[in-house]
């Protein structure tokens, strides 16, 4: 057993873990972060994709006792006070999302390139999301959501984006 | 402009955002694997790694001491040798079915059967063990293509069966009387110099499914009934059948199917593993789970298409079509799967497709090989209905020389021809082919391509430019129960709804549909805010669990909304009935002067009225109600359709090919799809580019390989390539509607749509392209490497073979192939 | 899927490091990003008995220059290298290519000096080190050497690096004002490379004056394209030259055959795709 201290959604954890597990293991088995997903097992789906010390990681090909003394945010500790995350919000507005598999790690990997690209292009968006595979959508409505969320995260966008309550869902 | 205030806004039409997003994007929600009751016990599934083997020996005794296992089981272990999982669909009265058991007995059949399974603590220690489980094997000959496979003389993957092959079904329009015979077109073709006859064999290749959620399964025996959470597209059908397989009372099953991340058809068998959750949850008194990794699902799940179609096409020198010929053979895989039989028998109807045929006949040949068994996947027999009949409509124009989009012009039903009775007996209620081509042709500036496509032809431009054209059909809305009857599937095609009417006003809807990612609760919300006049909101849509939704055929086929929504509409119906005489009886009125719209009951030419809501709480409270009925206003309703409904649609492609490379690229998609009423824009629009994306994957990305030992090549998501954003455009969709009139909504489906009309409008689009140079046909997936070859051939020069069965080095893990690792890693 | 057991050690210094791999012998494996390694721990394609995680030693990550070097530590993420300014302007093939590895989560995690270790020949970077004549610099516990990247990829997976050696750092010669291109060919954008070419040339007054040709998935190890070198050296920079000159790109190479693509359409790639390289490098 090796120890692991970390900070995840800004909650501190330290525990005993066999060297082999998992970080999304981890999360998910131990922490009771469901909400980080397991799609396949040679790091191609990004499912798992959470944030390692502020960048994006898929985290079924780190190693928990890497992450020790790492913060790591999954796609539950995005919302903030009860509101969602913009590109959560978008995710809804623009149908980015049907069985929903995906969606929390191409939301935490859209986090990240935006980022790295507050105003990408089509293109950047693709390319930047090339790293998790969705079987429903076809892509284009989580294409339109990333930008969509650019938009409102413009400085100075706050003012005009929809002050959305925690619920989503239901709007026209 | 209404000049007069409408008390409601009509909620169907709506571009609602869908309700159940909160919980997918918090990551809230619990997929099965999410699920895990205290005391669960793992279990690891030993599997074969040969295609073909008898079963000489297995020595458990190493695995039985590692730390944390429970147990070791063999099928006899656990005594169920004699079990075998169901085929819901015998094509034939003597199709032949083999045994298909939890666990091998003797022999196995395919890579990936499971011979063993491993209960411990953990996932970890289950597969730890599962890997000290000794097995040895005595190969034997893998059957492998379908053509060998019914060949005389031929390896029997199943002794016992005295054949390859499990049934020939077929559909002749002269014999059934709805159409002319073929033989007799073709034999008047061939004698008439006005006439040509066109013959082309394509391949479907064998497809993934491929769903993002693995499956899985918990079942918990802990309460009076034992309960099974299962990642399931049929938690209803999964009920019904575990007491068929195992014998455990329905009664005493209650299956969940919570969220359920993705389906397309490889969610709707019935598992050996899920059942050994069952039976091993009984024996040991304890929750038991399953959950697949990526390559045990990819080896394991069952896979889709995999057939040889052999088409003939006659038609006049004018471009009158005259006659259609289909032969199949239809690869089953190692056994029978729960629809898998019927998979082929559902494109029976569709290879007419929108065309006048007088002619037609269709042969199919199931074919058992030791591969992987093949059932469902998104279309199920209609796209390789409709990509045959597209492909040689293309090949007809060819031969013809003619323009492809006036040819199909020329022969399709025209609109003020419906309701048309096609060859094969099917009346297709409404349908405008005309309107969805032009203006999908317009959209997609075709005059303007093609012009552009003759100029690169002419400067011989190493890009070229191929346009595909698909002008499909399907039929959706499975299905009526008749009409499955007399195709002797096991089972009706109904479907189930309950509306509860609560004190507080509320809505509780239960469906029997039950969704993986369709948007149901949304959808269906829509609905029943406009059949009862009640906020969208009110509506709370309930299904996936039988303790809740007790009845119900669930989700596959494009019926949830056809079926199961005009379901809810029957019920909303009986619902408005009973408020009816509630009301008149409150408001002393005759039942004939209540007149009922947005929500409110009133007395025609009165002011007096009652709310819905004010009804229910009336019926709640139950102080005052009628003599002639109970206090309630909660109905049952259960719909089985009278047709099946007919969406269709145009869809153009713009493929360039780097000539030099054989780089296919596509470069734009237009696509207009008439599915009828649409209930919500937001949704059918995901729909439709879902179903582009699955449909171009086929033709472009996608194949299960085998090699000639019958193991899987590309098992893993590194080598079975689906795209990713960055391998897809952006696609032009729209819908036109000509409203179904086999029900009250007018709707028609949407679920398959782009999955069936795309793979033809690419691989049209590719060889299009080529066409000038001489290349006839490309093979899907239509990869570089092929499209290559085809221009090579065209020329003249020869080339290697392309080999399929051959572990990528740099496709899968870098170049370390998982079936032999011989590389290393620093 | 879950790993074998193996026990876990994150040395702080190169020197623990080298003692844990000596120790390990055989059964021990060296864990740098991790991106090839633990995927193949997963599938138990490997179960090594110890993990030996070079992310906790601080000096083996970084970019610096040394005089006409640039030398980056072998635990350098991807991302680091591809927005880095001296690699941008000195070493920009580098740059390119490794932009094209993977993807960002990837790219986060993953190394250079993992991905030349592993010497996968699909992987993007050992050509653009072999064109480059990048030197390796491998510590034991005797002390440094120095490899040269001709020297260092031996075969299939196979390095000089020798036993209870690390990779430390991996140094550059600087390219200055070269025209650079990395010009991957794969099947979908995931995917690894079915063939690829990495090219920096030098053009004076038109003329090709210097030239570097690098392939990826065309032998057991990256190749050099020498042939296609020296055919290009003095010619003009036009696209008859050029792609008369990259006809030699399969020269020496020792194509494989799978089902992305069998030896002679891969040749054919090789051709096309260096002619494309260097004109964009030219360009």
């Amino acid at each position: 057993m090796a120890q692991v201290r970390v900070t995840v959604d800004g909650v501190n954890y330290a525990d005993d873990v066999e060297p082999r597990t998992l970080l999304v293991h981890y999360l998910r088995e131990q922490l009771g972060k469901t909400g980080t997903l397991v799609g396949c097992d040679t790091s191609n789906c990004g499912a798992c994709t959470v944030h390692l010390n502020g960048q994006s990681v898929k985290s079924c090909s780190v190693l928990a006792v890497q992450a020790d003394g790492a913060e790591v945010t999954t796609i539950e500790g995005i919302a903030r006070d009860g509101k969602l995350h913009p590109v959560q919000e978008a995710f809804n507005e623009f149908h980015a999302l049907q069985c929903g598999y995906c969606t929390p790690g191409m939301i935490m990997q859209a986090i990240d390139l935006l980022g790295d690209n507050p105003d990408p292009d089509e293109h950047e968006v693709r390319e930047g999301i090339e790293g998790n595979l969705c079987r429903c959508t076809g892509y284009q409505n989580i294409v339109r959501a990333v930008q969509g969320a650019a938009q409102k995260m413009k400085p100075g966008a706050t003012a005009d984006a929809p002050a959305t309550a925690s619920v989503a869902g239901g709007g026209s | 402009m209404t000049t007069t205030a409408d008390p409601t806004t009509l909620e169907i039409g709506k571009a609602r955002t869908r309700k159940e997003d909160a919980r997918l994007i918090t990551g809230r929600t619990k997929y099965t694997d999410s699920i895990t009751p205290h005391g669960t016990l793992h279990i690891s599934v030993v599997r074969s790694p040969l295609a073909h083997a008898t079963i000489t020996g297995v020595d458990k005794s190493a695995a039985e001491q590692a730390p944390g296992v429970i147990g070791v089981y063999t099928a006899a272990d656990l005594g169920v040798e004699a079990v075998g999982l169901p085929c819901a669909w015998p094509i034939t009265p003597d199709q032949k079915a083999p045994q298909r058991p939890l666990l091998a007995v003797k022999t196995v059949h395919f890579a990936g059967e499971g011979v063993a399974v491993v209960v411990a603590r953990t996932v970890a220690e289950a597969r730890d063990a599962a890997d000290l489980v000794e097995i040895d094997y005595d190969p034997l000959e893998p059957v492998l293509d379908m053509e060998a496979a019914i060949a005389p003389g031929a390896t029997l993957v199943h002794p016992e069966l005295e054949t390859n092959e499990s049934a020939t079904w077929v559909f002749d329009a002269g014999a059934a009387g709805t159409g002319g015979s073929v033989d007799e077109a073709i034999a008047a073709a061939e004698a008439d110099a006005d006439s040509v006859v066109v013959k082309r064999r394509f391949i479907q290749q064998r497809l993934i499914p491929a769903f993002m959620e693995p499956r899985s399964a918990v079942c918990d025996p802990s309460g009076e009934q034992i309960t099974l959470w299962a990642a399931t597209q049929v938690p209803h059908i999964l009920r019904t059948m575990t007491t068929v397989t195992l014998g455990v009372p329905e009664s005493k099953l209650r299956v969940i199917a919570p969220d359920v991340g993705g389906g397309f058809g490889g969610k709707i068998g019935v598992l050996p593993e899920e059942m050994l959750t069952v039976v091993l949850a009984q024996k040991l008194g304890k929750p038991i789970k399953w959950t697949e990794t990526r390559s045990e699902s990819l080896l394991a799940a069952h896979h889709g298409r995999d057939q040889i179609q052999d088409i003939t096409i006659t038609a006049k020198k004018d471009g009158t079509v005259t006659g259609l010929d289909v032969h199949l053979l239809a690869d089953m895989g190692a056994y029978l799967g729960l629809v898998g039989p019927g998979v082929p028998i559902l494109g029976a109807f569709m290879f007419n497709a929108i065309y006048k045929f007088p002619a037609y006949k269709f042969t199919c040949t199931n074919v058992f090989t030791t591969k992987t068994l093949t059932d469902a996947y998104r279309g199920a027999g209609r796209p390789e209905a409709t990509f045959a009949v597209e492909r040689i409509m293309d090949e007809l124009a060819v031969e013809l020389g003619r323009d492809p989009m006036e040819l199909r012009q020329q022969n399709w039903i025209k609109h003020e021809e419906f309701p048309f009775t096609t060859v094969v007996g099917l009346t297709y209620d409404t349908g405008n082919y005309e309107q969805a081509t032009d203006q999908a042709m317009e959209t997609f500036d075709y005059a303007g391509l093609r012009r552009e496509q003759e100029e690169r032809r002419k400067n011989n431009d190493p890009v070229q430019l191929g346009i595909g054209i698909s002008t499909f059909t399907e039929m959706c809305g499975l299905a009526p129960s008749r009409v499955l009857g007399s195709l002797a599937y096991g089972a009706g095609g109904w479907e189930a709804a309950s509306i509860r009417m609560l004190a507080t006003g509320k809505v509780e809807v239960i469906t029997g549909a039950s969704a993986h990612g369709q948007g149901h609760e949304t959808a269906f919300s829509q609905i029943v805010a406009d059949q009862l006049g009640v906020p969208f909101e009110d509506v709370e849509i309930l299904h996936g669990d039988t303790q809740i939704s007790p009845k119900g055929l669930d989700t596959y086929g494009s019926r949830s909304l056809v079926v199961g929504g005009i379901a809810i509409v029957k019920a909303a119906e009986k619902v408005i009935a009973k408020a009816k005489k509630l009301a008149a009886h409150l408001l002393e009125a005759s039942e004939d002067d209540i007149e009922f719209s947005g929500g409110q009951f009133t007395v025609r030419g009165t002011d007096k009225g009652k709310a819905i809501q004010e009804l229910a709480f009336a019926a709640f409270m139950a102080h005052d109600y009628p003599e002639d009925m109970e206090p309630s206003l909660d109905s049952d309703a259960v719909f089985d359709p009278e047709n099946f409904s007919y969406p269709h649609g145009t869809h153009l492609a713009a493929i360039e090919i780097d000539t030099e490379t054989g780089h296919v690229d596509l470069r734009k998609y237009v696509c207009v799809d008439d599915i009828g009423t649409v209930i919500n824009p937001l949704i059918v629009e995901g729909q439709v580019h879902g179903g582009l994306a699955q449909g171009i994957a086929q033709a472009l990305f996608e194949e299960a390989n085998y090699d000639d030992q019958g193991t899987l090549v590309n098992g893993t998501f590194v080598d079975y390539t689906l795209p990713s954003a960055a391998d897809l455009p952006n696609f032009d969709t729209a819908t036109v509607s000509t409203p179904a009139t086999s029900n009250p909504l007018g709707v028609k489906g949407v679920g398959e749509a782009g999955t069936i009309a795309s793979t033809p409008a690419i691989v049209n689009g590719v060889i299009d392209a080529l066409r000038h140079l001489g290349v006839t046909n490309v093979e899907m997936p239509c990869t570089s490497q092929r499209v290559w070859r085809a221009i090579q051939d065209a020329k003249g020069n020869a080339t290697q073979e392309t080999p399929i069965a051959t572990h990528s080095p740099g496709a899968g893990l870098g170049s370390i192939d998982p079936n032999n690792p011989q590389g290393e890693t620093e | 899927m879950i790993p074998s057991k193996f026990d876990y050690v994150k040395p702080a210094s190169v020197a623990d490091a080298i003692t844990a791999l000596v120790q390990g012998g055989d059964d021990a494996k060296i864990l740098a990003g991790g991106q090839s390694l633990i995927p193949v721990l997963r599938l138990r394609l490997a179960a090594p008995s110890v993990i030996i995680d070079l992310g906790g030693i601080a000096e083996l990550r970084g970019i610096r220059e040394d005089g006409d070097h640039i030398v980056i530590g072998a635990m350098t993420p991807y991302h680091d290298i591809i927005r880095d300014d001296l690699v941008k302007e000195h070493v920009a093939l580098l740059a390119q290519a490794t932009a094209t590895v993977a993807d960002n989560q990837v790219r986060h995690r993953g190394t250079l000096g993992g991905s030349l270790a592993h010497a996968d020949p699909a992987g993007d970077l050992g050509a653009v080190a072999l064109a480059l004549e990048a030197e390796l610099v491998i510590a034991s516990a005797t002390g440094n050497r120095t490899v040269t990247a001709k020297d260092f990829f031996v075969d299939y997976f196979t390095t000089a690096i020798g036993e209870g050696e690390i990779l430390t750092e991996i140094r550059f010669p600087k390219f200055t004002g070269w025209g650079s291109h990395y010009e991957k060919f794969n099947r979908t954008a995931q995917a690894w490379s079915m063939c690829a070419v990495a090219v920096a040339v030098k053009v004076s007054g038109g003329t090709i004056s210097e030239a570097r040709v690098g392939l990826t998935n065309m032998g057991t190890t990256p190749i050099r394209a020498t042939g296609v070198e020296a055919a290009l050296v003095g010619q003009p920079a036009s696209a008859d030259a050029i792609r008369a000159a990259a006809e030699h790109a399969t020269e020496g190479t020792a194509a494989p055959s799978d089902a992305d693509a069998a030896a002679d359409y891969r040749e054919h790639l090789a051709k096309v795709l260096t002619g494309r390289a260097v004109l964009a490098a030219a360009g």
